[in-house]
């Protein structure tokens, strides 16, 4: 269409448009180095200090590269560097993360899944309050459920323990799991559901056997979203646990905030960037799914 | 006749409300093994809600299902020994053909050989076997209905449910499938519930139509009675294509002669209705429409033996479709439809000789708009 038009149109007019066309292009283009400038430049300031010596960090400038490039900071980020009276470094603290984020992910994206399947296709009685509730719920701001959550854990004797910060975080995931798969699952058709049922099939043989296979674009973005929620999250991590349970971003924290002396600013951004690599990790892994999830269109029978 | 209790399907008083939406009122139906039931009626009359009630997809809210003889009315859809047939065809998408067919056998628990030979038979039926195992997005609409009434099929149900099966077909199609589907009926001697809003479908598939409006059956019958006989002018509006002429009139008793005035440009037209069979007498000057078929009004002769007027009509509208003409007429202040012959010349404007055949009217009650 656009070539027909082009090259019926006078010379002249064509080859201005063309011109503000590229200028347009260009602009574009410029704006875009400019945001990506903006958003990589604290990661690379971070890199690179990172790799520096004490000396050179105190000596050069923030942005200049390293002279001798050391993963001697690293190290000590990842084995050594002390977390209060600690001093293992972050790796104890890094595992404990994983060990709470894996089931409380998985634990969360399933039970969204289940919720959201049967509100949008087992219209129950309550189910649009139940809904609606659970809409609420991801709107309460965390500290409001710190002492409720607190004297619960304590009464169901989880207390301080990574079971216990499992149990918050599914939760709290859920109002935001359950939301996520309802919304894609009210556009597979009734008519599915009916069909299944006349073929004998129950309650769980529809979830597992024809939703389920439906569903690995909503589950990426669900996926993701949580990992991203619970790794990042400090203040139920900081509230909930205790020494030994700590999940890596307290101790991040505590690495940064303990430091006596001279303040060892390469081993900090080591430890931040150890602390923020699974994230970092999981989009550029899945962040294709993740767009493609969002905008996913209807399930077609 | 067969006794009550053979019936394959029989309804008794069934009410469906949804909160304070009264959708089915006070359903009676009965229907016997390898009956063609078609339920037919305009968008929203409740076909579907009442075929979900029979699948035991909805609950109703008052009355009983019976399903072979046996109370259904509470029972797990599984349980009903029914399959249906959905116009979305609502077939799983992360399945293959093959597995569409069987799942239902699979989830029920049979074994890999039956599945297959059952798969086999029915595949060869629909002509279907070059598709197994592709997925339901690659196939075109024909493919899929033929695929969803397979899911149906290897069933072998008491009774079949087709729920507009073939409304998201284009037209050629739709016939072709709807030839399909008489035939699978008659070979396999299938007793089937099937809802269109498509009077002609409904017509062309039937051995018996219930004709629906607003939540209760209007009319119950073989095709060509309901064509006939209409209850109503609901029914009699409904079914037929063109529609039928409504003629409002007045009925005049002279002695024994019973007639019926038409006013027709200023003037009043005595029409004979002796041979009509008032059920229960008529009273003179009762108010009454007159409802005429289409093919009743025509250039040509009807045979001297029957009731018959003619008329000098001013056509208003000419469709040809090869085998007739499709005639609009001035009647008075509003308009009839005809059927003419190809042959005839008839232009717009010019008065064409038009004889109605009044020996297969129907009269309706001006007021109930029941027949009379
Ligand atoms: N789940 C429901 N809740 C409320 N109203 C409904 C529901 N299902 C159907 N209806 C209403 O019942 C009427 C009949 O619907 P339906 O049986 O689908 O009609 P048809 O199949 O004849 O087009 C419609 O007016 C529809 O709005
Ligand atoms: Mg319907």
């Amino acid at each position: 269409m656009t070539d027909a038009t082009l090259t019926s149109a006078p010379a002249g007019r064509a080859t201005r448009r063309g011109i503000v066309r590229v200028a347009l292009r260009g602009l574009l283009y410029l704006l875009l180095a400019l945001f990506v400038a903006y958003y990589i430049l604290p990661l690379f300031v971070m890199a690179v200090t990172s790799l520096k010596s004490l000396d050179e960090i105190r000596a050069g400038s923030l942005m200049s590269l390293p002279d001798s490039a050391s993963l001697v900071s690293w190290a000590t980020a990842w084995s050594s560097a002390c977390a209060g009276i600690q001093c293992e470094g972050l790796q104890p603290f890094f595992w404990n993360s994983v060990k709470m984020v894996v089931p409380a992910v998985f634990l969360s994206t399933f039970l969204g899944a289940v919720n959201g399947y049967a509100l949008s296709h087992w219209r129950f009685r309550g189910a649009n309050l139940i809904f609606a509730l659970m809409l609420f719920g991801c709107f309460i701001p965390f500290q409001v459920v710190l002492l409720p959550m607190a004297r619960t854990l304590g009464l169901l004797g989880l207390a301080g323990s990574l079971g216990g910060l499992v149990l918050v975080h599914v939760v709290y995931g859920l109002g935001f799991t359950t939301l996520f798969f309802r919304n894609y699952y009210v556009t597979i058709p009734v008519e599915l559901v009916k069909a299944a049922k006349i073929d004998g099939a129950g309650f769980f043989t529809i979830f597992f056997r024809i939703f389920l296979p439906l569903s690995p674009p909503i589950i990426v973005v669900t996926v993701i979203w949580q990992f991203t929620q619970i790794w990042n999250d400090f203040l139920f991590g900081v509230s909930f646990s205790q020494a030994g349970t700590q999940p890596v971003t307290v101790a991040l924290n505590n690495i940064v905030n303990s430091t006596t002396g001279v303040k060892e600013y390469n081993v900090d951004m080591a430890a931040a960037i150890i602390a923020g690599l699974p994230t970092l990790i999981v989009y550029v892994l899945a962040g294709k799914y993740f767009i493609r999830g969002l905008t996913a269109g209807s399930v077609k029978g | 006749m067969a006794a009550q209790n053979d019936a394959v399907l029989k309804i008794e008083g069934l009410t469906k409300s949804f909160q304070n939406v009264h959708v089915l009122m006070n359903i009676d139906l009965a229907i016997e093994e390898g009956a063609f039931l078609v339920l037919v009626g305009p968008s929203g009359c409740g076909k579907s809600t009442l075929l979900n009630c029979v699948a035991g997809l909805e609950a109703p809210t008052s009355g009983r299902i019976l399903i072979g003889g046996r109370d259904m009315t509470d029972a797990a859809p599984k349980d009903r020994d029914i399959a249906m047939v959905f116009q979305s065809y609502a077939l799983y998408p992360n399945m293959s053909v093959a597995r569409n067919i069987t799942f239902g056998m699979k989830v029920r628990g049979a074994t890999r050989a039956e599945q297959r030979s059952a798969l086999e038979k029915v595949a060869h039926m629909l002509k279907i076997d070059h598709l197994l195992n592709r997925r339901p997005a690659h196939l075109s609409g024909g493919q899929r209905q033929r695929v969803a009434m397979g899911r149906a099929l290897v069933r072998q149900p008491k009774l079949f449910l087709f729920d507009e099966p073939l409304s998201n077909l284009d037209a050629k199609l739709r016939v072709e499938m709807r030839a399909e589907i008489k035939r699978l009926h008659r070979a396999l001697g299938a007793t089937i519930v099937y809802v269109t809003h498509d009077q002609t479908e409904a017509m062309s598939l039937a051995t018996e139509v219930a004709v629906m409006e607003g939540g209760v059956i209007a009319q119950l019958g073989p095709p060509q009675q309901v064509y006939d006989y209409p209850v109503n002018t609901f029914v009699a509006g409904f079914i037929g294509s063109p529609a039928m002429n409504f003629i409002n009139g007045r009925i005049s008793k002279d002695g024994g002669a019973i007639r019926i005035q038409v006013s027709f440009d200023g003037a009043t037209r005595e029409l004979p209705a002796d041979h009509y069979p008032f059920g229960g007498g008529i009273e003179d000057g009762a108010e009454v429409i007159l409802g005429i078929r289409p093919e009743y009004v025509s250039g040509s002769d009807p045979s001297a033996d029957r009731p018959n007027v003619a008329l000098d009509l001013v056509p208003t509208l000419v469709e040809t479709n090869g085998f007739d003409q499709h005639v609009n007429l001035a009647f008075g202040d509003s308009e009839i439809s005809g059927r003419f012959s190809p042959r005839e010349q008839i232009k717009l404007g010019t008065p064409v000789r038009t004889r109605i055949d009044l020996s297969q009217i129907s009269v309706f009650d001006r007021e109930t708009r029941q027949r009379l």
